[in-house]
């Protein structure tokens, strides 16, 4: 194995990880502020992917132009799923709401199969696409893109829990949902904002994805996996905890590809996985 | 001493279900009913665990897999008898899930649940690659010897008698855990896990009972899949839709009681085969959306399954009842 095989491996993996990681966050944080698993992540990333798709095939729009109104309408749309149904099992026994969001997963690919079809479909020629040369290893653009993309998503959402009050309001309700009650924070309002602001996250990860990878109905399948471990690692709640392990879970997803072989590469992951619930149930990067 | 009612209906229901294949001659649908049992004994399988011990298991699929591959292999290549096969599945199953309580059991709800996909996944992955076990292409199960003995039948009559006595025994396993310390001490460990700790109770241990039980008769249920449809595949009997589906019709019926997966079976299987059968031919999903509707609407709106609801409703009537019977005393 040259280095510089292994250098070009390590760069795919960073860039898918900073993929997997902008899935993961809107996943920790809604189960950061409310205890919730949502099971259907993934198919706010088929959301995505999607509207980039018809956005490209009927409109001839880049999804890199319709980005910004993608991310609007999962927005919206992660909104209006908790409004009429989560707000509904916040109490309920944990069964309910595995369930109730295990559910949705299948519901969102049925409809999505309805209204598209099964087919595999991709975007050819968008503004991204070939490779480029950086520092010796050839990177596929679109590649890049997506994950510089994943990095702008991710700081902007950074600041925007570190630096607005609305965002510390959230952080707050994460922390300490009686506490930051009494203060005049409506949990209700935070918990929908947490919903919205996954389901965006997800959705910009779909768009970027949209250009490299195949789009169907069930492909959050492949992704939601991963973030979960990329949540578990991270430490539930923990935005930055969940950047930092979405890049060690795309590194060790690659790497174990590349010595075990590809079909392995997923058994890798978990089983690292398992292995750190084991030792440290509350992450990597988690608090005790 | 006269038997009560509910006795009776209870017998009337047995003999019912025991006569069935007798009174239908339409195929399809006595394979409905094999499918209803099937699925029924896999939950009250999964209730064990699930349901009694509090521990929402997502990766049940991996037991049944095993339960399936071990009887299928130890056919093909040591020409072992299904009936001990299933037996020795049942057994590995248990075994293995020495290793599956270990590794996940220190892990508290969503993260046992989250594990516990973990551990199904990883199983699908090691037999889709697997050569000796057929990897992707799956193992097929000659037919060419029929009878009680090779548990083969070109008949759908005996599988179902199959189904039905594995479910009835299901359910007798639970039933005496249920009356026996084990079941006290589960309850006690899913409702309050601190305090059964501080009562001396071996919290680890009973859990890993539940696990190793729900464990053997989920294979068992995997090693009659394989004789009834002659073909296993990872697809077939290690997927994350089985374990959904195991955890969903106790979770329909009513967890932690007896009879809440075969209600729930009763209900989710068939509906699931007929919209299948209605909306399935034209490939646009419709099936899958009236089944994911179905289970959000249970969850959110049902969140103690239809036993519950049962329940609820027969105290409403009886409190009403003996209101009413106040008042015309009073009268």
């Amino acid at each position: 194995m040259t280095a510089e095989i292994l250098l070009q491996t390590l760069a795919s993996g960073v860039l898918i990880g900073l993929i997997y990681a902008l899935v993961a966050i809107g996943l920790t944080m809604i189960f950061g502020v409310m205890d919730i698993v949502n099971f259907a992540h993934g198919e706010f990333l088929m959301l995505g992917m999607y509207a980039s798709f018809w956005g490209f095939s009927l409109y001839a729009l880049d999804p890199l132009l319709t980005l910004p109104l993608t991310v609007l309408m999962l927005f919206a749309f992660g909104m209006l799923l908790y409004k009429f149904i989560i707000k509904r099992i916040i109490n309920a026994p944990m069964l309910s709401q595995i369930f109730t969001t295990f559910g949705l997963m299948i519901l969102l690919r049925g409809v999505a199969q309805f209204l598209w079809k099964p087919d595999f479909r991709s975007i050819e020629n968008s503004w991204v696409s070939g490779s480029v040369k950086l520092l010796g290893i050839q990177l596929g653009q679109p590649q890049l893109v997506a994950g510089l993309g994943a990095v702008a998503v991710t700081m902007v959402v950074h600041a925007f829990l570190t630096r607005t009050r609305l965002g510390a309001a959230l952080e707050a309700t994460a922390a300490d949902k009686e506490a930051a009650q009494l203060m005049g924070i409506d949990s209700h309002r935070m918990f929908a904002l947490a919903w919205g602001i996954g389901a965006a996250c997800a959705g910009a990860a779909g768009v970027l994805l949209a250009t490299f990878f195949p789009i169907f109905p069930e492909v959050g399948a492949n992704f939601i996996l991963l973030a979960f471990v990329v949540v578990n690692l991270g430490g539930f709640g923990s935005v930055t905890g969940a950047f930092w392990a979405g890049i060690l879970v795309g590194v060790i997803e690659v790497m174990g590809g590349l010595l075990l072989g590809p079909q392995y590469k997923l058994a890798v992951v978990l089983v690292l996985f398992l292995a750190v619930l084991m030792f440290r149930p509350q992450g990597l990067m988690g608090k005790a | 001493m006269k038997p009560s009612m509910k006795t009776v209906a209870l017998a009337a229901i047995a003999l019912a279900a025991v006569l069935l294949p007798l009174l239908t001659h339409s195929p399809s649908h006595l394979n409905l009913a094999i499918l209803v049992l099937m699925a029924a004994q896999l939950g009250v399988a999964w209730n064990l665990l699930g349901g009694y011990a509090g521990q929402v298991s997502l990766g049940h699929a991996a037991f049944y897999g095993i339960g399936a591959y071990t009887s299928t292999l130890l056919l093909l290549n040591f020409g072992i008898n299904p009936w001990l096969g299933m037996l020795l599945g049942g057994v590995v199953a248990a075994l293995l899930s020495l290793a599956f309580g270990w590794s996940c059991f220190r892990l508290k709800g969503h993260y046992f649940a989250m594990a516990t996909i973990a551990v199904a996944e990883i199983v699908q992955i090691v037999f889709t690659n697997w050569d000796y076990a057929g990897s992707a292409v799956g193992l097929t199960i000659p037919m060419d010897q029929r009878g009680w003995g090779t548990m083969v039948f070109a008949d759908k009559a005996p599988y179902y008698w199959l189904a039905l006595g594995l479910l009835v025994l299901t359910l007798l396993a639970t039933w005496a855990v249920e009356r026996s310390h084990v079941g006290y001490y589960l309850r006690a460990i899913k409702d309050e896990p601190d305090a059964a700790r501080s009562i001396g109770i071996d919290i680890a241990r009973y859990k890993q009972v539940a696990l190793s039980l729900s464990a053997f008769f989920t294979a068992l249920g995997g090693s009659l899949y394989a004789q009834k449809e002659l073909y296993i595949d990872p697809g077939s009997v290690l997927s994350t839709a089985l374990s959904i589906k195991m955890a969903l019709v106790s979770i329909l019926g009513g967890v932690g009681t007896l009879f809440g997966p075969v209600v729930g079976s009763v209900v989710l299987t068939t509906i699931e085969e007929v919209t299948r059968a209605s909306f399935g031919g034209t490939g646009r999903g419709t099936d899958t959306i009236i089944y994911a509707a179905l289970i959000v609407g249970i969850a959110v709106f049902y969140p103690s399954g239809l036993i519950g609801w049962l329940r609820e409703w027969r105290q409403r009537r009886q409190a009403r009842n003996a209101a009413s019977a106040k008042v015309e005393v009073a009268l």
